[in-house]
């Protein structure tokens, strides 16, 4: 008993001294996006938040929250969990604060490959990476005889063959709700055609050629083995198909890994479950998707010592050998000590064959806004690929002249 | 009233609606003349865990002195208001001497954001008010002629879809139409097609919509007509009856000219309520078919990562015309009436 007792009281203080947790004032509170591996690191930093106080809002509808909030002066989050692409609106507004001397401060377990600088200045620290990719039922591929498909055309090709022998009705998945999900699907599949989002050098789209119009086809025929009701369905909503084993071949982000593969749901299925790369499309070698890194950035309309607290104790986090390991499945973590494990085979495929990070560029919100609502007509068969590209362009010229990019 | 006691007793009312309506709406009017300064761009490099690259970023230092100097961005006049996302005159103009025929310009013009939300906002008014007057009048009338023992419970079923929330019964009939889901998998059961959707086809989801709309609007119509129904003087409608007039000339004759008034009234609210028609897009997912006014507002200051005031506030001001117009007609008859009644 007594040696129970100093193990843990050694425990205890070994993890605080370890982690310099020693925060005396100040209050932290942290917006982040809602899925486990975040839970996770926020929770961690919560084991170092010293006598400050402590708060934090999972929300999936965080990008809706972060301008508003981090623009009033105080702001209402200390921090906030941001990607390649949310970052982008708070650098537009000036509304997060360098790291440098923290980091050099505080920052000690953290490696500087975490590190996001722009323009010489640490911004942001990364902590973890993302990225979409394939996700097949290997019973199902197995008894027809199909390879795991390596390219988009073998995927349509398979799920041809899966509804043709009758087993699926819609073989596959992917997050098309009109909007971000359905832009973003556009984006990677572009981006797999060798596509430029922007005319070199400046703000002029340049999606309506070839590239955009081979990009619509492949998405339409991908819409059409999917589930009719596609247009609504998120990230959750195919997830939920995938466990009541409607879908044999899927394009989900690598993070929800962890929730199709835990105990929950029909053990045949999870067993059945593998992952593998994201695919290549029309002959191009990197892949149709984008590299995704997840990382916090702190407010600048914040006090100096808050700021300071909640660094110290985010870092606790972003450095931690024990919260990867134990963690391991959740996410592709950037820390030291991450060792992969098999959940994180679709990012590392992504990271080899060499795929494109989502664009950091300033006007790119308002291009992922107009594809997301403007090639709708043309999956539904109501418009040609060239009006959908036009008005995909034309949408987002009259949105960049009103912000000022034009 | 005198006028000196109406002017006392309006008083706090009135200042309210001032500073919660009248400056809010003023202020939203400066703003949608005002666009975004122009955005400084600076090359630079950014590095991230997966490599480097020389790209651009806004220049913060020169952008918030150009703020400082003019907090309220550039002046655009009526920029906005005739930029393709809203009235886009440029483009009809162009569509209007490039196409040739009628059919082949409308489609052009139903293409641009701004018609395609006015023009599903307009059908769904024009849907809905009607048939909510009308379900709310039928049910009114069923409801007074059943025995009082019974009312009670009737009367609150009745107006249940009114105290369920918006999101809440969108998103419930939204699962029932699912391809999974009851009415959906039923649908296509009987239609034998295993591709069809109420989701995914605009007219669907229209159709859906617009049910919906009055499943959740009736109620009001019918608790303003009920109420107005027990007003309904007996002895005129006993001597109808007793002269042979048949239960549909009573209500033609009697009824309806009594609480016509509150018809009016029934009419001015919905019509209001519908042509601000949003909650139900959201909760039945249907931005992508389905796209009103107020979607269009909530677009620009939400779904994108970067907010677009001016564009907001231009819509939220045609809304604003929008309505007028929509209630012109209805509120120039009752001034009229107001008028010779007096």
């Amino acid at each position: 008993m007594r040696k129970i007792l100093v193990t843990l009281l050694f425990l205890l203080f070994g993890t605080s001294a370890f982690a310099d947790c020693n925060i005396k004032s100040g209050s932290i509170n942290i917006l982040a996006n809602d899925f486990p591996a975040l839970r996770t690191f926020v929770e961690t930093s919560k084991q170092c938040k010293g006598s400050a106080d402590f708060k934090v809002t999972h929300s999936s509808e965080h990008n809706k929250i972060a301008v508003p909030a981090l623009t009033a002066n105080p702001s209402e989050f200390s921090a906030r969990i941001a990607a390649n692409s949310s970052i982008v609106p708070l650098m537009n507004q000036d509304l997060i604060r360098p790291l440098d001397d923290l980091v050099k401060k505080y920052g000690k377990g953290i490696q500087d490959s975490q590190l996001i600088t722009i323009d010489g200045k640490v911004m942001a620290v990364a902590f973890m990476a993302n990225t979409q990719h394939l996700y097949y039922r290997e019973d199902v591929l197995k008894d027809l005889g199909i390879a795991v498909p390596k390219t988009y055309e073998e995927v349509v090709a398979a799920s041809e063959k899966i509804r043709a022998s009758g087993k699926m009705q819609y073989p596959y998945a992917a997050a098309y709700k009109a909007g971000w999900n359905l832009a973003e699907e556009f984006v990677n599949m572009f981006i797999g055609h060798g596509g430029e989002f922007f005319k070199a050098g400046g703000a002029q789209p340049n999606i309506n050629n070839a590239k955009g119009v081979a990009t619509l086809n492949m998405l339409k025929k991908l819409s059409e083995l999917s589930n009719p009701d596609y247009l609504t369905h998120d990230s959750e909503a195919i997830k939920v198909e995938w466990e009541s084993g409607n879908v044999a071949l899927m394009t989900l982000w690598a993070s929800r890994s962890g929730t199709l593969l835990d105990d929950e749901g029909d053990p045949n299925i999870t067993k059945a479950t593998k992952l593998t790369g994201p695919a290549t499309v029309g002959g191009g070698n990197i892949p149709a998707a984008t590299l995704w890194w997840d990382g916090f950035t702190l407010a600048k309309n914040r006090s100096d010592a808050d700021a300071e607290a909640t660094f110290r104790s985010l870092a606790h986090a972003a450095s931690n050998k024990k919260m990867v390991a134990d963690a391991a499945d959740q996410a592709v973590w950037l820390v030291e000590g991450f060792v992969p494990g098999p959940k994180s085979i679709g990012v590392i495929e992504a990271v080899k064959m060499g795929a494109k990070p989502y664009p950091m560029l300033p006007q790119m919100g308002l291009m992922h806004g107009a594809l997301g609502s403007e090639i709708v007509e043309f999956l539904q068969g109501k418009e040609s690929a060239e009006q959908a590209l036009k008005d995909v362009e034309a949408a987002y010229i009259s949105k960049a002249k009103e912000q000022g990019f034009l | 009233m005198p006028n000196k006691t109406f002017f006392w007793f309006f008083l706090p009312t009135g200042l309210a609606m001032i500073l919660f309506i009248g400056l809010p709406i003023i202020s939203t009017g400066i703003q949608s003349f005002y666009a975004q300064h122009d955005q400084v761009i600076k090359e630079v490099k950014k590095c991230d865990p997966f490599g480097c690259t020389v790209s651009i970023v806004v220049d913060n230092e020169l952008t918030t002195q150009l703020r400082e100097a003019k907090p309220l961005g550039k002046f655009n006049g009526f920029g906005t208001y005739i930029d393709r996302n809203h009235l886009a005159i440029d483009e009809i103009k162009k569509f209007w001497n490039e196409t040739d025929n009628f059919g082949a310009f409308v489609d052009q013009v139903t293409n641009l954001p701004f018609y395609k939300a006015l023009i599903f906002t307009l059908t769904y008014c024009l849907f809905v008010t009607p048939n909510v007057l009308l379900l709310g009048f039928i049910i009114a009338l069923s409801l007074n002629a059943v025995a009082r023992k019974i009312r009670g419970p009737l009367i609150f079923g009745t107006i249940l879809p009114m105290i369920v929330t918006p999101l809440v019964g969108s998103l419930v009939l939204f699962w029932m139409i699912d391809s999974q889901g009851i009415i959906g998998a039923n649908i296509q059961n009987l239609m034998n097609d295993p591709y069809l959707s109420l989701k995914s086809s605009k007219t669907l989801t229209w159709i859906t919509i617009i049910i919906y709309g009055i499943w959740h609007h009736s109620p009001f119509a019918f608790v303003v007509f009920y109420a107005a129904l027990q007003t309904v003087p007996q002895e005129p409608v006993e001597a109808a009856i007793i002269d042979g007039a048949s239960r549909f000339q009573r209500i033609k004759h009697i009824v309806l000219p009594h609480i016509y008034p509150v018809v009016t009234f029934v009419a001015l609210i919905s019509l209001m309520d519908n042509f601000r028609v949003f909650e139900p897009i959201i909760g039945f997912s249907a931005e992508g078919s389905a796209q009103s006014l107020s979607w269009l507002i909530y677009d620009n200051l939400v779904n994108e990562e970067v907010i677009l005031f001016g564009s907001a506030a231009a819509t939220s001001m045609m809304t604003i015309v929008g309505i007028a117009i929509l209630l012109a007609p209805v509120l120039i008859r009752t001034w009229k009436e107001f008028k010779t009644a007096r």
